[in-house]
Formats: structure tokens, C-alpha cells, sequence
């Protein structure tokens, strides 16, 4: 990889020497024992360094070299911004990720465009044979828009995940290596704290599991989501059973759970961060990653709410804000918050690859 | 750091002055927390005056990550065994048998259920760290070090309604007679009284009072580094010395390391330790060489580097090693000064390169060929040096090479107050009344020479407790 790093990455480099002659925190996560054994800094190494750290701050509390301290460390803080300058690093174009991580006014702004034209779409595009919200937005329409919207932005992603993994000379993959990989990020073993008493995230120095149960609740309501998705579409596709589906069905089994826990755990999660101290964070990309919380957590909302709407005339309306929220989520997910998922999943991967090799 | 930050306003000053409490403490290290935890325990009304703000509070103690503590197996995370006898015997080694056997002993049996107590108040403990597997057996760390150790404390402390006031420096121990009335301490740049039944003085050690050292030591000491906190200048120890109070120790008695050159004055702490010296050659700044880098192993010797750096002249050393020794030793924080020849790596350290040329190539010739093994003593010694190197004699010879610069490091000073099993503090005329110590302020007593890892914390949380127990039943 290039031999220049960053100032970003420059400071993180000093701050990890000093951790190397500490080893103090070797018990609170995986970036410790993956710095322990890295012999030079380089940008590479600090990239996956950054997506092992999930910045649940034991480290920082337990630091005697903290500010006021003249090494200064500040472990969250520096990772935290050496794995967003990653991400646009990894992922292309660079500039969008820049773009959608120093503004929150970007996401809500690309959405309000997307809603009007759906909006527009509705008004002159609606199929008045169609059933439920098709007769608003044609099932053909809505494949139309999502699947290109849905698959590119994906395909960016991962093909930023496969730079990431050759900057860390990820080695092929093994199925037990990706089966303990997604135990470990199932259970958020990163946010555990070493020993299952969590993050120091909102509450200054005492550990709580506040943030695992609100991020588990996110998580699993977004998979469920997902999953009510992906039924849906087996449903059409396989089945020719198109929507509207009843409360008893796969889709609304999955989703209304599902929903109900992704807004439950985005808004936790947002309140968490308007808690915790925004200094042991990347500062400049406060705002990012509270709006893509909030996205979230509006996607959800509507998404419940167009469910209860079912009948009534606030269908399209409610329907123009979900798909809205929808759409800008998957448009924007190479560049925001969201690739920390499968940036985090490589780099735990890859921290199993070197443990067994090391071994 | 929320909780305690109010206790800072002038308001609660006034209340603290306006009370007489049961027991002050003063300091706010690992004994001054253990002592008022214990008497708060006894329902005593605690006040803790530490001298550092809230963001450096804990004195050394924040630099700690492990506790000695004797055991019949079964006491996680410690393995094994580690009887009375084996602690008590490790004790009498380092020390050469300056120990009070008495107060070992005591020390010793009270460690038994140390681990047991701090996990009853939040304490998360962590298997060995990566380089220290030797002391598995008998030293449990703590998750993320002394100052995660400290913070869960405090927060015990404050569940217990324990008060602590920062940035209150105490000053003078207000005496009448035996007896023990309350302290005069600094708060927001005022002298205040704050009165009180009875006191535990745990206020660590003075070796961060350089002028202090310096009348121990001469001039030197100006060059020395303090690898803990700034605030342990003995300020409490000295007033209580000047007022009768019985001492152990001479003030030229430290625990001294060689670190690195470049580290601070103050605080340094564990990272600018130099590992490197049992694989290199140790040169003072005319290039010579002066005692036996590979004497014995590196934990039995570390602790004597710091004076032998200290008596020479302008107080610093320069460790050497080739590429051969890179990765044999955990790193300083600092990177090294490196160079492709001796020459050019002696004009950058300050260091005559013609010398230094001389002294690599005379060691060099003196080594033999051999088994070399960092982890023992592999007998590959130097042959036919006036000055030999008995272990891991390798030549250094294989670019790049590199260079750390060192100086004396001084982890504590020995002098303390003497206090008896009980921990109460001996004035002229017997124990004072209602005065206690623990930790490092009373640490001579018990050992006044050498150090073992991890005593530290074994004598300040045993003594704490004690004295908290005491100070709460004399009061109540």
C-alpha cells in the first residue's frame, strides 16, 4: 500500500507505539493484541487496526497517558478517524463518502430530491389496476428503481471491502473463520468491554450494556427487515403471491418486529450518542452518522406506519416517505455509516486468520 | 468523570470546612481509596483530599497494573500456588533481608483474601499481559491497569457516600498534643482548616520533589526523571517528620530504572522503560562500557540500571543492539535512533564515533560462537574483556544498528513514616492516637531496600484497610 500516511493516520501510528510499550488494555478488545503483534505502522496495518476498534472507550478511561497527559493519547478518537478516512479511502468514488460523512445536511438533502420525485412518480405513474400501494407505484416501476439502486451501491461497497481486504492481506476464506467471524459480531463481542460489562460510552468511566442492547436491537431489526424483503420477493417472484400480505404472513412476521425493533434501537442509539462525549469520537463525522441513525430509525417509523395506514388514504403519502427513506438508505450505503458492517466483519475476519496463523 | 466534578465548587468547600468528619484521607492513590472505602464501611463519615485534579487523580497507583498476593490455587485469574513461605522468601531476596519480617508476614497473610475484596467492589481483574507469563502465578492484573482500577474505586467510593475533594492539597497535619485534629490544606489557591477525628495519611512517597532528592543525592538529581506523578513531593511526610514523627529509610534510598532519555520529567510511566540493555552493549558518553549487561536475567536486574546510569557521568547511558536483537524486547514508546554503521549512529547520539568504533569492535572480537537463548542464562559470555558480558554476548555487527539513550528513572523513594502492624503512626512519645498510614508514605516499613513486582499495591491495599478499619473503630 502507499507508504505516506495520513496526518490521521500519522497520529494513530504515534498513539499505537505508546499502547505497543503499555499493553494495559490488551484485555478490553481485539485491536490490542492485533497491535501487539504489528511490527511497523503502516497504513495498511492502521486501517485494520481502526475497523477492529468499535470505540467503546475502556481503553480511554483506563489510559494514564490520557490528556491532560502530554502523550495525549486518545485511542477512540484517533481510530475512529483513521477508519472513516478508510472507508473513502477503500470505497470510490472518495469524494461522496467525504461527502456524506462531514454533512448530515447531505443525506437529508438527497432525500428530500428523492422524495419529491417519487412524489411526481406517484402523481402521473400510478397503476389504477394495481392493488395495495401498487396501485400508486407499479410493481414494475418499484423493480425499475430499486433493483439498479438496491445492487449498485452494493456492488461499490464490496468492492471497497475487497480493496480493504487486500490492503490487510486477507489470506481466501475459511468457513470456520467466517462461522466464529459472524459469532463474534452476532453477539458484539466487540462492544463487551473484555468481560461482558460493556461499553464506557454514555456514562464516563462506568461500563453499561446500553449501547450492545440498543446496537443488537438495530441489527437484528434491520436483518429482519431484510429478511421481510427478501421473503416478499420469493412470495412474488416464486410463489406469484403478490402484496398486500396479511399479519400472518412471512413478510409481515418478519418486517413488523423487525421494524418495531430497528426504530426501538436507532433511537436508543442516537440518544446514547447525544450522551456520550463527542471528543472520544471522530468529531467531523458526528453529524454523519447521526443522520444515517436517524434515516434508519425514519424508515422504520414509516414503514410501521404504513402498516397501520393500510386502507386509508394516508397510503401514498406514507408510502412516498418510506420508499423516499428507503431509496436514499441504499443509494448512499457505500458512503456512509452502514459499510462499518462489512469493513468491521473483514477486519474481525482477518484478526481470526492472523490468530491462527500466529498459533 | 462526572460524578465528582461538583465537588470543586466553593459552596461545597464551605460545607466540607463546616463539619467535623471521622476519618480525612489524605491522598488519592490505591491505599488513600481502600482506607476510606473500608471506614465508610463501618458507616464513618469520609473525606478524601486528593492533591491532583479529577483528570490525574490516583497518584502512582494510576501507573500500577498488578497485585502480589499469596494463595492455595483456585483465586482467578492467578494460577498455581503461592504460599507464605515462597512470597515471604521472594521478599527476603530482593530486599537482601532488609525487611521488617514482622509486618512482611502480616502483609503477606492479609494478601490472601485481597483479590476476593476488590472483586466484591467492581475490580475486573485480566489474565497475565503478553510478556509477563512469569508472574501469572503471582500477580493479578487488573482490566486496563491501575487507573481502571482507580475509576471503578471511585465509583464505589461514591456509591458509599464517600466525599472527595480535588485539587485540595494538604499542607500541615494539625497536632495537639498525640493527638490528631483535622489539616490545613490549599484549595483554589486559599488555605482552609478542615477538622477531623482521626486521619489516614496516604500520600505517597516525595520523589517528585527534586529539591528534596537533590539534598540526598547532590546535583545529579537534577537530571534524574520521575516516573510517576508530579504530586508526590512528601509535602505530608515532611510535616509530619518535622513534628516528631518517627521515619524509616534515608532519603537516598529509591527504586530507580533507566528509561528513555526522551521521556517527560513526570509520568513517564511504564512505557519509556528500555528492555533492550541484557541484548546490547551499555555505553556511558565517552563510549565505554561499565558494568555486565548480561549479569543476570533482565527482571532480576532491571531495577539496579537506574543507579548505575545515575552514577555516571552526566547522568546517561546509551544502549546499543544490531539487527539481530530487534523484536527480542518489548519497544519504548519512542522509536530509536538507528544507522546503517557505528560511526554515523555514534555522531548522532553525541558520542565520539571513533570510540564507539573501538568499543564495538574490541567487544566483538571478544564474543564466541554459541547457543544463544534470550528467555535464559545461555552462558555465552565474553572471553578476554577486562569487563565481561557473562550472558547473550552476540557481536554487534549486523546493520542497521540502534541506539536508545537512557537515564535514571525513579519509581519511589523509601523514607517514610513508621508504623506498626496496626498501621498507626509512631510519634516521640508512641503511637499518635488517631493518626494511620498506608501506602507508599509507610511502604519503607516494611521493606527498605529492593523491590517486587507488585508489592506495592499488596502493601497499600492491606495497610489501607487496615487503616480505615482503625481509624472508623477509634471514631465510632
Amino acid at each position: 500500500m502507499c507508504s505516506e500516511l495520513t496526518s490521521a493516520q500519522s497520529e494513530a501510528a504515534r498513539q499505537m507505539r505508546i499502547c505497543n510499550a503499555c499493553r494495559y488494555c490488551e484485555g478490553y478488545c481485539n485491536v490490542f493484541p492485533a497491535a501487539f503483534s504489528i511490527d511497523k505502522f503502516d497504513a495498511g496495518e492502521l486501517s485494520y487496526l481502526a475497523n477492529l476498534c468499535h470505540n467503546c472507550r475502556g481503553c480511554h478511561y483506563a489510559c494514564q497517558f490520557a490528556e491532560p497527559h502530554e502523550f495525549a493519547l486518545n485511542i477512540p478518537a484517533s481510530l475512529a478517524q483513521v477508519r472513516n478516512e478508510s472507508w473513502a479511502r477503500f470505497v470510490r468514488p472518495s469524494r461522496l463518502t467525504e461527502f456524506f460523512q462531514k454533512s448530515a445536511v447531505s443525506i437529508c438533502l438527497a432525500m428530500v430530491i428523492l422524495l419529491a420525485s417519487l412524489l411526481l412518480l406517484i402523481e402521473f405513474g400510478g397503476n389504477p389496476c394495481g392493488e395495495g400501494f401498487y396501485a400508486y407505484l407499479s410493481h414494475e416501476m418499484m423493480v425499475a428503481i430499486f433493483l439498479p439502486a438496491f445492487l449498485l451501491p452494493l456492488l461499490a461497497a464490496c468492492i471497497g471491502v475487497r480493496r480493504f481486504w487486500h490492503a490487510m492481506q486477507g489470506r481466501s476464506l475459511a468457513f470456520p473463520d467466517l462461522l466464529k467471524a459472524a459469532k463474534d459480531a452476532g453477539a458484539m463481542r466487540g462492544l463487551s468491554g473484555g468481560q461482558g460489562q460493556g461499553c464506557q460510552y454514555e456514562s464516563g468511566d462506568r461500563a453499561t450494556n446500553h449501547r450492545r442492547i440498543a446496537h443488537h436491537a438495530a441489527m437484528y431489526g434491520f436483518l429482519l427487515c431484510l429478511a421481510s424483503t427478501i421473503s416478499g420477493t420469493i412470495l412474488h417472484y416464486v410463489f406469484s403471491l403478490p402484496a398486500p400480505y396479511g399479519l400472518f404472513s412471512l413478510p409481515k412476521l418478519f418486517g413488523v418486529p423487525g421494524g418495531i425493533l430497528l426504530l426501538a434501537g436507532t433511537i436508543w442509539l442516537a440518544w446514547l450518542k447525544l450522551k456520550s462525549d463527542r471528543s472520544l469520537a471522530d468529531a467531523e463525522s458526528w453529524g454523519g452518522e447521526m443522520a444515517f441513525i436517524l434515516l434508519l430509525a425514519f424508515i422504520s417509523a414509516s414503514g410501521l406506519a404504513l402498516f397501520a395506514a393500510t386502507g386509508s388514504a394516508w397510503v401514498p403519502f406514507l408510502l412516498a416517505l418510506h420508499l423516499g427513506g428507503v431509496l436514499t438508505f441504499f443509494l448512499s450505503l457505500p458512503f456512509t455509516k452502514m459499510v462499518h458492517g462489512l469493513f468491521r466483519l473483514a477486519a474481525i475476519l482477518r484478526f481470526l486468520q492472523r490468530r491462527l496463523s500466529e498459533h | 468523570m462526572t460524578a465528582d466534578k461538583s465537588s470543586l465548587a466553593p459552596v461545597c468547600v464551605r460545607r466540607v470546612c463546616d463539619k467535623v468528619w471521622d476519618v480525612i484521607v489524605v491522598g488519592g492513590g490505591n491505599a488513600a481509596i481502600c482506607a476510606a472505602m473500608q471506614a465508610a464501611e463501618s458507616k464513618a463519615d469520609v473525606l478524601i483530599l486528593e492533591s491532583a485534579p479529577i483528570t490525574m487523580r490516583g497518584g502512582n497507583s494510576r501507573h500500577t497494573r498488578n497485585i502480589r498476593c499469596m494463595h492455595d490455587g483456585e483465586n482467578p485469574p492467578l494460577t498455581g500456588q503461592y504460599s507464605e513461605a515462597e512470597f515471604l522468601q521472594d521478599l527476603l531476596q530482593v530486599s537482601d533481608g532488609n525487611t521488617d519480617r514482622e509486618l512482611a508476614v502480616s502483609v503477606i497473610r492479609r494478601s490472601a483474601d485481597c483479590l476476593q475484596w476488590m472483586k466484591q467492589r467492581g475490580v475486573l481483574f485480566q489474565p497475565a499481559l503478553s510478556g509477563t507469563l512469569s508472574l501469572q502465578r503471582t500477580n493479578a492484573f487488573f482490566l486496563g491497569g491501575g487507573k481502571a482500577l482507580l475509576n471503578t474505586y471511585f465509583q464505589t467510593a461514591n456509591r458509599f457516600g464517600i466525599s472527595v475533594l480535588y485539587e485540595a492539597e494538604v499542607c500541615h497535619i494539625r497536632l495537639s498534643d498525640n493527638s490528631f485534629t483535622g489539616v490545613e490544606a490549599m484549595i483554589g489557591g486559599k488555605s482552609v482548616i478542615i477538622k477531623g477525628r482521626s486521619a489516614v495519611l496516604a500520600s505517597g512517597g516525595f520523589q517528585a520533589d527534586l529539591d528534596w532528592l537533590e539534598k540526598a543525592w547532590g546535583p545529579p538529581a537534577r537530571n534524574f526523571l520521575v516516573r510517576g506523578t508530579p504530586q508526590n513531593r512528601g509535602k505530608v511526610l515532611r510535616d509530619m517528620m518535622n513534628q516528631g514523627a518517627v521515619t524509616i529509610g534515608d532519603a537516598s534510598q529509591c527504586h530507580a530504572v533507566a528509561i528513555d532519555g526522551r521521556a517527560p520529567k513526570f509520568d513517564g510511566g511504564i512505557v519509556t522503560r528500555i528492555d533492550c540493555i541484557p541484548f546490547s552493549i551499555t555505553v556511558n558518553q565517552y563510549a565505554e562500557r561499565f558494568y555486565d549487561e548480561g549479569e543476570d536475567l533482565w527482571p532480576k536486574r532491571y531495577a539496579i540500571w537506574g543507579r548505575l546510569v545515575a552514577v555516571q557521568p552526566g547522568q546517561q547511558a546509551f544502549a546499543i543492539i544490531d539487527s539481530k536483537s530487534f523484536g527480542l524486547f518489548v519497544p519504548s514508546a519512542f522509536p530509536p535512533i538507528e544507522a546503517d554503521n557505528i560511526q554515523t549512529l555514534a555522531e548522532q547520539i553525541g558520542l565520539s564515533g571513533e570510540k564507539l568504533t573501538r568499543t564495538v569492535q574490541e567487544f566483538n572480537a571478544a564474543c564466541r560462537s554459541g547457543p544463544f537463548d534470550p528467555n535464559a542464562l545461555d552462558g555465552l559470555a565474553t572471553v578476554g574483556l577486562g569487563l565481561p558480558k557473562s550472558n547473550w554476548a552476540r557481536p554487534i555487527n549486523e546493520p542497521p544498528f540502534r541506539a536508545y539513550m537512557l537515564r535514571p528513572g525513579v519509581t519511589f523513594t523509601y523514607l517514610g513514616l513508621q508504623v506498626d502492624r496496626l498501621a498507626r503512626v509512631q510519634g516521640q512519645a508512641g503511637p499518635y492516637e488517631n493518626i494511620w498510614a498506608a501506602g507508599e508514605i509507610m511502604a519503607g516499613s516494611v521493606l527498605r531496600q529492593g523491590y517486587l513486582a507488585g508489592f506495592g499495591m499488596t502493601i497499600g491495599t492491606v495497610f489501607g484497610r487496615i487503616a480505615g478499619e482503625e481509624a472508623a473503630r477509634h471514631v465510632l
